[in-house]
């Protein structure tokens, strides 16, 4: 039991410090600015390119076929220089790995994990939230294409991609579950209509909507076979909830340092409970942080994703929330006249305990599939 | 193999127990579930507890921080949190923090292991270890004492801390059911200094406050992992309206929340016993500090909800769910809870003076 590096972590790690002293690109603190969200695909590559991302994907599709905790330590040590998170796209690349052909794995992986392409995420509607089998997107065969009518709503990334995870609705003679097939939907086409969604922190350009209407997805497109559409949503809803996954441990962490900087310089500016507040914001982020490489030497064991996820999902979404606070309380608001990046970092933090699963199904989860309570 | 995987030899951080570390696990847990109280009404069953204090002496848990090679303890934190884990989750009612804790200030000290059954004194709000100022004895708690004979107290030297012993009043009437706690009596000869011994610079005292508080917060994680299935296990078969209470999500959500923080207080606590023996002192403490910190919020919560499934039940004498409670709210106390704990954590990152250590 150690949770030291290796001595190959350790160099990997010391190269990515050094490098990361020169190519820091300096971006807001955090993701709840547009600025952010315009400069993420410029740090993708340069991360990418670098050798610095994708590390634990195949080497066939553009990974590095490492060990998870490669991923960790690129967490760490951007949380460490306040650097920019790397991108969330870990769910969207196993999922397409897991249950894509492997000639659609290979055409169209290594673009997501480069960043010269990029993807969004199409699964919730309107009416399909929680109850996501019961989307109503459908995509009917014509010839060998699909034709694709329906209405996504939460679409991470929409308004820049060039492609989409669609799920859709295929066969209507079978339970909801059995009838959703997946597609890699090529957004830049006269049946996609694209409608930008503003977040309550005023974000505009991490979520969207999408309007579909006769869009065309050629048959060669669809991601597993014809009705794999659930159990494709099942491993990508798996892997968001997943803090290693998705590296949010290295924005809670920089949000984190940032605070302490601000009490550092102006240690009287503070009162017990703002300080308090931030004392547990620095718990959280440790304890999420062990929980990670609990979680990655759990999976040397070939543990793969199960109900744990909802539990990692959960303390992922405490921590997220406790910074939150501890932005509010520390940061401010504002409201005296000063900047509201914390406000803005608070008011994101509450979509944490809705987006990739509502807090209150992943308590259902834990309850039923963990603890083996029964259904009413 | 992945190419990658080939070009690091396949060494990877790895933070699973090691084969001796899951049987030493395992054997705990059947000592526990074997020989702990089953009932409240087993708590005053003295065969019982006899045969389980017999059972940890044999197994040589008491000695797991006696000096081996060099000084260096016969066992690393993480052994000593998996046996405190295991023993608190089966509300084991036996001595084992206490001793582990005076042995480790033997070993820091470079004195010899205790002739007898020893605990350690603390002020009256456990927060520290108990200071004998010019011959002047305050009141102290020696914590854990079933069975000990002496407990050890600190004694301000010009060098740093030594260590002397006292004697113990009678086991008093206890907050925590399986870990009763007796008044330190330093009168009339009862404190003896501890020969042999270098003082304890301020660096020891660090070290030891980590080991102590990674031990209260795998107890911790012990009493939350007993508790929670304590309530499932009642609420998978108590019935009303017709049906398990444990299928209403208003239940199902409150075990589900526990759960949760229980396996939170895990890693952090896992973390934390393993710094104990890896880390420089201060680091080790601040691992230990945020651990304790976070456990002992988790703990109150997942006990308070334990009691709260139970009903009417869960209030009565006769549930183990206030054994729980006790015992967690004992640990929780043990050298500081939340609050001395959140301070000790500032105060690694540069912030707010020295008041957590103290």
């Amino acid at each position: 039991m150690d949770f030291g590096d290796s001595a190959a972590e350790r160099a990997f790690r010391l190269r990515l410090r050094s490098w990361l002293e020169e190519h820091n690109p300096g971006l807001p603190p955090s993701s709840t600015d547009d600025e952010y969200w315009a400069g993420m695909a410029a740090w993708h590559r340069s991360l990418y390119d670098a050798g610095f991302f994708g590390l634990s994907w195949p080497t066939a599709i553009g990974g590095q076929g490492l060990p998870n905790v490669y991923d960790a330590i690129v967490d760490d040590e951007l949380a460490s220089a306040g650097a920019p998170p790397r991108p969330s796209l870990g769910y969207l690349v196993r999922g397409i790995l897991e249950h894509g052909s492997d000639e659609v794995a290979a055409r169209l992986l290594p673009g997501i994990v480069n960043g010269r392409a990029r993807w969004c995420q199409g699964f919730s509607e309107p009416d399909a939230g929680s109850d996501l089998a019961s989307l109503r997107t459908r995509a009917d065969r014509v010839g060998d294409d699909y034709v694709v009518t329906g209405h996504k709503i939460w679409t991470s990334y929409s308004d820049e991609a060039e492609w989409c995870l669609l799920l859709a609705r295929t066969d209507h003679d079978v339970p909801p579950h059995q009838g959703i097939s997946g597609f890699a939907l090529a957004m830049d086409q006269p049946g996609v209509e694209r409608r930008p969604l503003r977040m309550a922190n005023g974000v505009t350009k991490e979520f969207g909507e999408v309007v579909l209407d006769g869009a065309r997805v050629p048959a060669a497109d669809m991601v597993g076979e014809p009705g794999e559409g659930w159990a494709l949503a099942m491993t990508v809803v798996s892997h968001e909830r997943e803090p290693g996954e998705l590296g949010y441990v290295a924005r809670y962490r920089k949000q984190v340092l940032d605070l302490l900087d601000r009490v550092r310089k102006e240690p009287d500016a503070y009162d017990a409970d703002q300080r308090r507040q931030l004392g547990w914001a620095v718990v959280e982020c440790e304890m999420l942080r062990h929980h990670v490489s609990r979680r990655l030497s759990d999976q040397l064991d070939g543990v793969t994703h199960g109900p744990e996820g909802s539990v990692d999902k959960l303390l992922m979404t405490e921590v997220e929330q406790a910074v939150g606070h501890a932005g509010l309380a520390v940061g401010g608001t504002g409201a005296g006249g000063g900047d509201d990046t914390w406000l803005k970092v608070y008011l994101y933090s509450r979509a944490q305990s809705v987006m990739g699963g509502t807090s209150q199904i992943q308590r259902n989860l834990v309850a039923r599939r963990i603890l083996g309570l029964p259904v009413k | 193999m992945d190419p990658g995987l080939e070009r690091i030899g396949g060494r990877v951080m790895d933070v699973r127990l090691s084969p001796e570390q899951r049987q030493l696990r395992d054997t705990a847990a059947s000592v526990a579930d074997r020989l702990g109280p089953r009932a409240v009404g087993e708590l005053d069953d003295r065969q019982r507890s006899g045969r389980l204090e017999a059972a940890v002496a044999e197994a040589g848990w008491l000695e797991l921080r006696t000096p081996g090679d060099g000084g260096r303890p016969l066992a690393s934190g993480v052994e000593v949190a998996l046996v405190a884990e295991e023993l608190a989750r089966g509300l084991a009612d036996v001595a084992f923090t206490g001793p582990t804790l005076a042995a480790e200030l033997r070993r820091l000290a470079g004195a010899a292991p205790a002739p007898g059954p020893e605990t350690v004194a603390l002020d009256t709000g456990l927060s520290s270890p108990a200071r004998v100022v010019d011959g002047l004895a305050p009141q102290m708690v020696a914590v854990d004492a079933a069975g000990a004979a002496a407990a050890l107290v600190l004694v301000p030297a010009s060098a740093g801390h030594l260590l002397a012993e006292v004697g113990l009043g009678p086991l008093g009437p206890s907050l925590d059911l399986t870990r009763p706690s007796a008044a330190g009596d330093a009168s009339g000869g009862l404190l003896r200094a501890v020969g042999g011994a270098r003082a304890l610079s301020h660096e020891d005292l660090l070290a030891w406050t980590a080991l102590g508080l990674a031990v209260s917060a795998a107890d911790l994680v012990g009493v939350m992992r007993g508790a929670v299935t304590l309530a499932r296990d009642y609420a998978a078969e108590r019935r009303q309206f017709g049906q398990p209470v444990g299928a209403f999500q208003a239940v199902q959500h409150l075990l589900a929340d526990a759960f949760v923080a229980t396996e939170g207080a895990r890693s952090a606590a896992l973390h934390a016993a393993w710094a104990v023996d890896t880390c420089p002192a201060s680091e080790a403490l601040a691992a230990a500090a945020a651990a304790k910190a976070y456990c002992a919020r988790a703990a109150r919560a997942v006990c308070e909800t334990a009691v709260q499934v139970h009903g009417g039940i869960g209030n009565t004498w006769e549930c183990l769910a206030h054994v729980y409670l006790r015992r967690a709210l004992l640990s929780v106390d043990l050298l500081g809870g939340v609050e001395a704990n959140l301070e000790r954590v500032l105060v690694h990152e540069g912030i707010g003076g020295d008041r957590g250590l103290r």
